[in-house]
């Protein structure tokens, strides 16, 4: 498998949830997808988004995002979200980052929605018809809480750094990866590379595995998560950010960010 | 010399050691955030025994259940202090991490609300900072609410704003009146200036100037808490207290 195989997978219309640039994003992954051609694909942000959605938001891969925000960190605003806002081509479902957890808590857990405190007179919760506010009905006193409905994206992808023959992956402390994983319909893994025997019988890694159990597919990806950080394996390429930063801010600079570094299946 | 973030560092660290404050026994600093951590390290290594969850720290960063324990840790009312800002600011301290115009942002958009509409009701206190005050900053009313400054009695929350540090001065909040009273206007600003540049209206039209860092904060400052820094926030520290970033 190669992230342009399982970028195949992905149909168009998906809704597909990613990790932001500090938690394993699977930037090569989003490279394919662009290679792809994926057209009206409904992104998640797991709880915010960052570089791989503004670079299919740019490709016109997205018809909708559903995010806490959207950011180049330390390289600034994300220049195609903030574009695509601008112009309305973009649906923009905002959240705020506990209430996307709490929505994938639910749906691991089977159940139809959690509560979730907070969020009672932002303009966030008033722009959500799908959130409800209901009064707690384990108090005699007047307690709003808001109740979100579990959310089960179609697909899930993030960039792991190791990965076994029984389809275990390691993730180390990025535990919301976990939930997503269990939330999600399908999910599909990049890995740095494959290691020997099953990690679930090794107790000091088996914390940071997310089972085989919830995994469909996995593909070798080096540098997978570049430009951004990975773990304690590589950091994340500032220059680049910032290249990207800058030529996104035009469609002409970004289409030519495009040739150069994504639609060559060589930039993989 | 004092360099503006040392002085802006100096007085959070002074309203996070407020006495007439609720306790800051564990404090959380959010992405982006270089001017409210070093306060926070400041306080730190002056002695206070308080827990600092710096959540961007790459290495030892105090989270091993992902991203959400931060939430449900502020859920449970165990941070004690946050810091927010925004690109809008107004008046009774709700806070635009949106953008303006028509909804979401048609105009300008901002990058989006990260976890205000639930971290600024859960903590007991919030210090607000925002380096440019400036009339497009601190408006009146803001155009959408991402978190609301204060809330009626049936929406359970902690705590509200404490302050707001700006560039030019430090107002204080009174959640009751739900309106900012000065505080202290930084050197070379005066009433005038600081009432020409807030496009809000606050109380108070005379304050003391902020206060100079004493030489054994500016020492921490530019010694240890900068060794701490280097390594999440490179670029200000290297623009602060100089040499090569780490």
């Amino acid at each position: 498998m190669t992230p342009d195989s399982l970028a195949a997978l992905v149909p168009d219309g998906a809704l597909l949830a990613l990790p932001p640039d500090n938690s394993l994003a699977p930037c090569a992954f989003a490279r394919a997808l662009v290679r792809r051609g994926v057209r009206g694909l409904r992104l998640l942000g797991v709880p915010v988004s960052g570089y791989a959605t503004d670079l299919l938001i740019g490709a016109g891969c997205v018809a909708q995002v559903q995010t806490s925000a959207v950011t180049l960190g330390e390289a600034g605003l994300a220049p195609r979200f903030a574009a695509a806002v601008a112009d309305g081509t973009l649906e923009v479902l905002d959240a705020t980052c506990p209430a996307i957890h709490t929505m994938l808590q639910a749906a691991e857990k089977g159940v139809p929605y959690m509560p979730l405190r907070g969020l009672l007179g932002s303009d966030v919760l008033a722009h959500r018809p799908d959130w409800r506010v209901a009064q707690n009905p384990f108090s005699d006193v007047p307690d709003l809480v808001v109740l979100l409905p579990a959310l089960s994206p179609d697909i899930a992808a993030f960039h792991a750094v190791m990965a076994d023959a029984h389809g275990n992956v390691w993730v180390g402390r990025r535990r919301e990866l976990a939930t997503l994983a269990h939330a999600a319909r399908r999910v599909l893994v990049t890995v740095e590379r494959m290691v020997p025997g099953n990690m679930l019988y090794d107790e000091r890694l088996a914390a940071g595995v997310i089972s085989g159990t919830y995994i469909d597919t996995v593909a070798v990806a080096q540098h997978g998560a570049w430009p951004i950080a990975l773990l304690d394996e590589y950091p994340a390429d500032a220059g680049h950010m910032q290249e990207y930063a800058r030529a996104a801010r035009t469609m002409a600079g970004f289409r030519a960010y495009l040739d150069h570094h994504v639609l060559p299946a060589a930039a993989a | 010399m004092i360099q503006p973030e040392e002085r802006l560092a100096a007085g959070i660290a002074r309203l996070i050691l407020d006495p007439a404050q609720p306790p800051a026994r564990h404090i959380a600093v959010g992405a982006a955030s270089p001017v409210p951590a070093a306060a926070c390290w400041l306080v730190r290594l002056l002695g206070h025994p308080v827990r600092l969850s710096l959540l961007h720290r790459p290495q030892g960063n105090p989270f091993t259940e992902g991203s959400r324990e931060l939430f449900d840790l502020a859920g449970q009312g165990r941070i004690d202090l946050f810091f927010l800002g925004g690109g809008q600011i107004d008046g009774q301290a709700n806070l635009n991490l949106l953008g303006t115009g028509a909804w979401p942002g048609r105009t300008a958009r901002f990058p989006g609300s990260f976890g205000s509409a639930f971290m600024y009701m859960m903590v007991p206190r919030t210090i607000l900072f925002r380096e440019e005050h400036s009339p497009r900053v601190l408006v009146p009313r803001v155009d959408h609410i991402s978190a609301p400054g204060v809330s009626p009695p049936e929406h359970f929350r902690r705590g509200t704003a404490q302050a707001l540090v700006t560039g030019r001065c430090v107002f204080r909040f009174d959640a009751a009146a739900a309106r900012f009273s000065l505080a202290s206007l930084h050197p070379g600003e005066t009433a005038g200036s600081v009432r020409a540049a807030t496009g809000f209206d606050y109380d108070g039209s005379d304050a003391p100037v902020t206060a100079d860092p004493p030489p054994e904060w500016l020492a921490l400052l530019r010694g240890p808490v900068c060794d701490e820094m280097r390594g999440t926030y490179p670029a200000f520290c290297a623009r602060v207290w100089g040499g090569l970033a780490a």
